[in-house]
């Protein structure tokens, strides 16, 4: 088994002449959570939109699970969940019909999903509402949905672009510690945000800024004693 | 195995989707049930024809158009399926699609498939009407048109496809109306035969010709007289190909080609 779960090396990526990555390399422990920091327009989706293979990179190389994502992209892709800023559930379906349909895109049969999903769901406290359409969740639910859904398939690595943005604090904090407790079951977490409230001392951090990464390791030997937050905006705010 | 799971999730979430939106059913029904009572009805008197493959005998207008107004559910089947796939793109859904392990070429086909899935219904549920204003065709025409508004509607979702991966905002889709719909039906043997236009024009008339909608057509009326029309084939199988092929192209995600390293 790899070291590393997730590995980025040299990476770049530009949108006509807006150099958006820029040399990205990093590392992530297996069964570890990463928070990759940045403020809005650091890179972050970007870096979502080539890890999950959705852009290509002519420059620079992903390794998943020791897999290169270039020449191996499907193996890659069915270790990888993944839950996007933007929402990707179908509201006028139910919360079951949604993730099954999710599910079926891994390959997975409705009879091997459903135990799945009831699980899925059981865990983040939503099982009752798994016949409800969409529709009427609230924004918490819904996110937590999203997260359910990237995890059916069993993913090894989980990837979360902002997933608490526009939410109040407490489903916020709530979300935040239920991933963080993934780590326990092995699966590896790479959480973009730009709330430091959501990152823990023992976390891994990559700190992204104008595409390019400023630090990386664990959150206490980066920081040290400064306050994540004033660190935070010290590193970024008219760099 | 895992291939089939995807494509029967794909045909069943447009599926649910269609039954959900009672007002598309209704819509793709009384568009064509328009033409072919009020328009047909105009034109009746009008429009002579004259005997034709793949009929052997005079016809009225209405049973002239009806292999048209079947091509004609399909076109704006594809357009509406290449408008919810540039709304799901928009709204995040098509992001989920992209990131399954399967091959990209087998979810977007899928996709496809689910639209012409859904056109066979609203097509023989206009047929099935049809029926009841006297229109109707050899029972075996109705087998044999299965597979060939397989192919057309295969056909017109690959071009759905390629301009929804054309198209950047879903503001932007009204244009396809004026540019593609539009043209595409009205410059076809949907309407009209190839002679009477020649008649009018014959640029119009070679513009027809070559008009892949026009094939499709023809495919299906030979198809509903329990004919085979194997040019027709050759253009629907070629235009789809052709289609996919691009739009492939379109949905690479490697085909951005404005990535260039500058650091």
């Amino acid at each position: 088994m790899s070291k590393y779960a997730l590995s980025v090396c040299d990476l770049s990526y530009s949108y006509a002449t807006k150099n958006a990555l820029n040399n990205v390399s990093f590392d992530i422990p297996t069964g570890s959570f990463c928070a990759l920091l940045g403020p809005n327009g650091a890179g972050k989706s970007t870096l979502f939109s080539v890890l999950t293979g959705l852009v290509r990179s002519p420059d620079g190389a992903v390794s998943v699970l020791g897999h290169d994502l270039a020449s191996y992209g499907r193996i890659a892709r069915k270790n990888i969940g993944v839950v996007f800023q933007q929402p990707t559930l179908d509201l006028d379906v139910s919360v079951r019909e949604n993730l099954l349909y999710f599910a079926a895109l891994h390959g997975i049969s409705r009879r091997r999903a459903k135990p799945r999903i009831t699980d899925a769901l059981d865990r983040l406290s939503m099982g009752e509402r798994a016949d409800e359409k969409l529709r009427n969740l609230n924004g918490g639910h819904r996110r937590r949905m999203e997260i359910a859904r990237a995890l059916v398939h069993e993913p090894s690595i989980l990837l979360l672009d902002e997933p608490t943005v526009g939410l109040d604090h407490e489903t916020r904090q709530s979300i935040t510690q239920y991933v963080h407790q993934l780590c326990d079951d092995g699966i590896t977490i790479l959480w973009a945000t730009h709330l430091v409230d959501e990152i823990y001392p023992a976390d891994q951090m990559v700190l992204l800024h104008h595409g390019q990464v400023l630090e990386t390791g664990q959150v206490s030997d980066v920081v040290g004693t400064n306050d994540l937050a004033h660190w935070f905006s010290q590193k970024t705010v008219g760099a | 195995m895992i291939y089939f799971t995807a494509l029967f999730a794909i045909v069943r979430r447009e599926l649910l989707r269609f039954v959900g939106q009672r007002s598309r059913f209704l819509s793709a029904l009384v568009r064509p049930l328009i033409w072919l009572v009020v328009f047909a009805a105009g034109f009746r008197a009008a429009l002579g024809l004259s005997i034709m493959p793949p009929y052997q005998t005079y016809i009225t207008y209405e049973v002239y158009i009806v292999p048209g107004l079947c091509g004609m559910i399909q076109l704006f089947n594809g357009m509406q399926s290449s408008l919810s796939l540039v709304y799901d793109r928009e709204m995040g859904s098509m992001r989920l699609l992209l990131t399954s392990p399967l091959p990209r070429w087998w979810l977007l086909l899928s996709k496809i498939f689910a639209g012409v899935f859904v056109s066979l219904l609203q097509v023989y549920a206009f047929l099935g009407i049809a029926a009841l204003f006297g229109i109707t065709f050899p029972p075996i025409g109705y087998v044999f048109a299965l597979p060939v508004l397989v192919c057309s509607g295969l056909m017109l979702g690959a071009l759905g496809l390629l301009l929804s991966s054309t198209i950047k905002q879903l503001e932007n889709f009204a244009g396809v109306m004026n540019f593609v719909i539009f043209p595409m039906f009205f410059l076809s043997t949907a309407l009209y035969p190839l002679w009477k236009m020649a008649e009018g024009s014959p640029l119009l008339r070679d513009i027809c010709a070559y008009n892949p909608f026009t094939h499709a057509i023809e495919l299906i009326r030979f198809a509903l007289y329990g004919q085979f029309n194997g040019m027709a084939l050759i253009w629907v199988v070629t235009s789809f190909v052709v289609f996919m092929i691009a739009s492939l192209w379109g949905y690479n995600p490697a085909k951005t080609m404005t990535n260039r390293k500058t650091g």
